[in-house]
This record gives C-alpha cells, structure tokens and sequence, in this order.
C-alpha cells in the first residue's frame, strides 16, 4: 500500500496547507513525496514523540499535517502526544502508521502493531481507517485530507484477489453474498480469506469493515445475521479494544446478538518464535485455512 | 504596558489569594515564575507573538498575568479550580484565546511551540513563539528532541527556563543534576542568556533579543519569591496555603513593598 499512499499524496501535494512529518522512514519509497513537497516534507528525525507535538501545533495554525512511521513508533511511543496534544484538542492530524498487525513479519514483536487500533479508539474524537486493497489507500486519503477530526491510517499489504474488483471504501461494504455464515473481517487480511471461500463450496456472507468506531449497523448486515444465527468477525488485533469487542458491544445494545459467536484474533506470539505476517497468522488461526476449517465444523454442526 | 511595582504586587497578591480561596497548591511554583509571565505579557509579546506554558501547574500565574491584562475578570479567577470552572488546575483545552493549548503533563510546550513557529515558517507569517518550561522538566526525553529539532529547523521559538532550582520532590541538584543547564543550550549553539527572573526589566530585554532563529533565557528565580517562609522550599510546590499562613505571606508582600517605595521616595 505505500505506493499507493505515496502516488496518491503525490497527487495532492500542491495544497499548500498539507505538510507531511515523517520520523526518519520511507526510504524507497518517500521520495517522490519528498521531491514533490519541499519543505512542506520535514523529516523530524528519530524522535516521535516531537514530531507528533509538532503536528499538533502546525494544526493549531490551520495546517494538514501527516505523520508517517513504522506504526508501533508512533502510536505507542507518543501515545501521550496523541492523547493530550492532538485529541484532546480535536487537532486533524492524520497519523499514518505502516505496517498494520504482524506486517513487518520477523522483523519482530517491536515492530509489529496487534493493539494499535484498540488503544487509539480509546482517545477522544479518534477515528481509525483500515484500508484492504491499494484502492481503499487512495480513496481514504482523498476524505482525510479534509477531516477534520485526528485520524489513524493503518497501511499493510494489499491482499486483492486477482479476480476481485472492490466496492468503493466505506466504512461498511457488503464484499461477498452468501447463505451460510455472516463473516465480518477488519483490514487487509480479508483478501485471501475471500479467496479461500471462492476457491470453496462453502457459502458465506462477507462484510468489510474499513472504518472504526463503528457508528452503524447496515440493515442488511442484521438481516444476514438474524438469517444465520452465527456470525464470525477475524482482524489481525488483539481481543481487547478490537473491532470484535466494539461489534458484539453494538449488537447486544440492538438486541441483535447471534447465536453463535467466533472471533478470531491477534494472540501475540503463540510459540514466541518469529516468522513472516503469514507466520503469525497461522499461528493465530487467523490464516484462510484455519478460517475455513472453523467456517466448515460450523456449516456442519 | 508599563509594568509597575504596584501592578506586580497587585498581581502577587492576586495569585495568592485565588491559592488560598480555592485551597489549591502549586504556589510556589507559581511565585516563581509570575514575574516572568508578567514581564512577558505586558512587555514583550506583540499582536503576532504566541505564547505556550510548558509549565502548566504554574496556570494560576497565567490566569492573574491574563487578568492583569483584563483578558480574563475577577469573576474568572473566583471560579479558579472550583466545579464548573473554566480555569482548571491546569491550563485548558479551549474557551481562553491566549492559552493555544492545554499543558500539564510536562515535556509537550517546547514541541508545541516548534508546531506553531514551523507553521509561520511555511507560510512566511511574521511572530515569535515563547515558550516557559520548569527546570525539572528537562528531566524529560521530550524536551531534548525539541530542542533539537527546533535547532535543526532555525524555528523562532524563544525558551524561557524557570530556573528555580526545585522540583516535586527535592531539589532539581539532588534528583537529576543538570547543572550547568545554560552551557548545554550554548552547546547546541543556541543563543542562551542568563537573567535574574525577577528583574521584569532585565527579563524583558532578554526576550526582546530579536533574531529569527531559537534562543533561550534561563531565568534564575526563587520557588515561592517574595513570601520568606515559602522561598527555595519544596514543600509550596505542592501545598494549599492555610488561611494563617496566607495572612502571614500578605503582610510580608505588602510590608516589603512599602520598604521598598520608603527607600526610592
């Protein structure tokens, strides 16, 4: 997705009011942004902590800073920053955090990001946008850059089967029409579970989940589940704080809770052994064949 | 503004007595450093200048300094720290045009203030940013990565350091000895001067150094200044004043200034 992110912002580079912060990362792949901005591109330097202050106060002045890093460095690091600095004053600042989930496989643990979006969505006025496929990065920079409320931008790989052209972003999208079991995924990882259940007999009804906190439950989405009485929700994040926990809150406030419930997560570091992002997912059962092994015992239960 | 003995008295009787109405601590803290805010304010900051309190448990001077100013009423400064109050312990959020953002936990001012000098900086705007900071506050990591970037940058952000030698828990020597502060910003090769923080006029000549780069003043003051038994004490970082010893420190303020204008008249 940083190409995507990169080429889009290039694109929207002559608004003099964007300026794009970034905490000494992007090599092979910033630089275009960089030649094209000038001195609205500021390399704050391995300091996050600053550098998110600093965003804070050009937005305080009417300017549309970015702030890109490995994701971890920034919402961990200057998690303080962000809370005090950026969303206790509603500043727009869009954080940009690369690397969503295990992205940067055996890199290691430091560098990945399984509580990012649960520690964020607890902040004041915080919203949080998880594109899937290249085309969700360039449609989701268009609407941040004029947010006006403090934003995080959660890039990763996309994962687009070949054969699969994606509705246009939105914070709901109906990806896959099935009859048997309601499935909602958060994030990239969506892409190769599509493709398993493609590649199967098994019918499923898909949603994709792009934006959190969830502010609305799509009447077709109670539908599907009132029709399936089970309903599995899969992110690469941690239980607590995660896109399931914010789900089931909602749906038992609407009354609207399944049967059956299944929610497939980060689990840390299962073996405490380090691998790729695929890796991790399998050892989380979060990779397509473990998914489909638990979709199967449930069709047949 | 002419800044006067009597205006500056007025003003540390003020600040006492919203410490002593609304049974809040931190005054010595704030003694320390009102001199400054006031010289700041009445002396020095002009209509394009912005101001960022690094030291937000020092808010009780701020508010008085803006009430010297008639930005805020005595109204205002009634409700300090008390329910429903605008004016809370530490500046806040929104609603006081002069307060651009809220402080407390410390290490966030001096970055803050890069933000809004850059900002000027991208958009050719004219203006200084100010920026106070407490001396223990450069205990924090934050702090030296703004001042880094701010070098780095050539922001025209001026640091002010309320250099009173004390912090939350004993003195700034004894906790995390920085001494000499002011060589380590030299060593930065940022123009650092060294003042008395409670010559408001010697204050203002320093922050009126014009340049278009950072600088920095590190104030020497005294935690408590102008109440005997509250100076270089740690103990008034943190306690309420009790009415006996409010009465105490407002006779000592008043008996001192009168001394004072005995001796010029």
């Amino acid at each position: 997705m940083r190409n995507a992110f990169c080429s889009t912002l290039v694109e929207l580079a002559a608004n003099p009011a964007f300026v794009f912060l970034t905490g000494d990362l992007g090599f092979q792949a910033l630089e275009p942004l960089r030649q094209e901005m000038g001195k609205r591109f500021i390399n704050a330097g391995v300091a996050e902590q600053n550098m998110v202050s600093v965003a804070a106060g050009l937005a305080n002045d009417g300017l549309r800073p970015w702030v890109y890093s490995i994701a971890p460095f920034l919402y961990a690091r200057a998690f303080e920053q962000i809370r005090n600095d950026v969303c206790l004053h509603g500043m727009p600042v869009i954080l940009v955090g690369n690397g969503g989930g295990y992205g940067y496989g055996v890199m290691g643990s430091t560098h990945h990001a399984i509580e990012d979006y649960g520690a964020l969505l607890s902040l004041q006025g915080m919203r949080v946008y998880l594109p899937a496929f290249d085309s969700d990065v360039r449609e989701a920079i268009r609407y941040l850059m004029g947010a006006a409320h403090p934003a995080y931008l959660r890039l990763g790989l996309s994962e687009q089967p070949k054969w699969f052209s994606p509705p246009p972003f939105s914070a709901w999208r109906h990806v896959l029409a099935g009859r048997g079991p309601t499935i909602a995924i958060a994030g990239p990882l969506a892409g190769g579970i599509l493709d398993a259940l493609r590649q199967s007999d098994l019918s499923a009804d898909v949603w994709l989940v792009s934006e959190l906190p969830i502010t609305e439950l799509p009447s077709e989405f109670l539908s599907s589940l009132r029709r399936s009485n089970y309903l599995m929700v899969i992110e690469e994040h941690v239980c607590a704080g995660g896109f399931g926990q914010m789900l089931s809150h909602q749906l038992l406030l609407a009354g609207a809770a399944p049967g059956q419930f299944v929610h497939r997560t980060a689990l840390g570091y299962v073996s405490g052994r380090y691998g790729s992002q695929r890796f991790h997912r399998a050892e989380c059962g979060l990779d397509p064949a473990s998914i489909m092994a638990e979709l199967n015992r449930a069709v047949l239960a | 503004m002419d800044l006067t003995s009597e205006l500056l008295l007025k003003a540390r009787l003020r600040l006492l007595q919203m410490h002593f109405e609304s049974g809040v601590g931190h005054i010595g803290g704030n003694l320390s450093c009102l001199d400054i805010l006031m010289s700041l304010h009445h002396k020095v900051l002009r209509p394009l200048d912005k101001f960022v309190l690094s030291k937000g448990h020092s808010a009780g001077s701020l508010y008085v300094t803006l009430w010297s100013l008639g930005l805020l009423s005595d109204d205002d400064l009634k409700t300090f720290h008390k329910e429903g109050t605008r004016l809370s312990g530490h500046p806040p959020v929104r609603g006081i045009p002069e307060i651009p953002f809220a402080t407390g936990s410390l290490g966030h001012g001096l970055s803050l203030s890069a933000g809004l000098a850059l900002a000027k900086k991208l958009k050719g705007e004219k203006g200084r940013i100010f920026c106070l900071t407490s001396d223990g506050e450069w205990n924090e990591g934050s702090n030296w990565e703004s001042l880094i970037f701010t070098r780095h940058n050539h922001l025209n952000v001026t640091l002010v350091v309320d250099m009173n030698g004390l912090q939350g828990f004993g003195s700034t020597s004894d906790i995390a000895d920085l001494e000499p502060l002011a060589e380590k910003f030299r060593a930065f090769r940022i123009p650092t001067l060294e003042v008395d923080g409670h010559d408001v006029d010697a204050v203002a000549m320093a922050l009126r150094q014009d340049g278009d780069g950072p600088a920095v003043v590190v104030a020497k003051t005294k935690k408590g200044h102008g109440v005997s038994f509250m100076e270089d004490s740690f103990e008034w970082h943190y306690l309420p004043l009790s009415r006996e010893s409010y009465h105490q420190a407002v006779e000592q303020l008043i008996s001192i200034c009168a001394t004072h204008s005995a001796a010029l008249s």
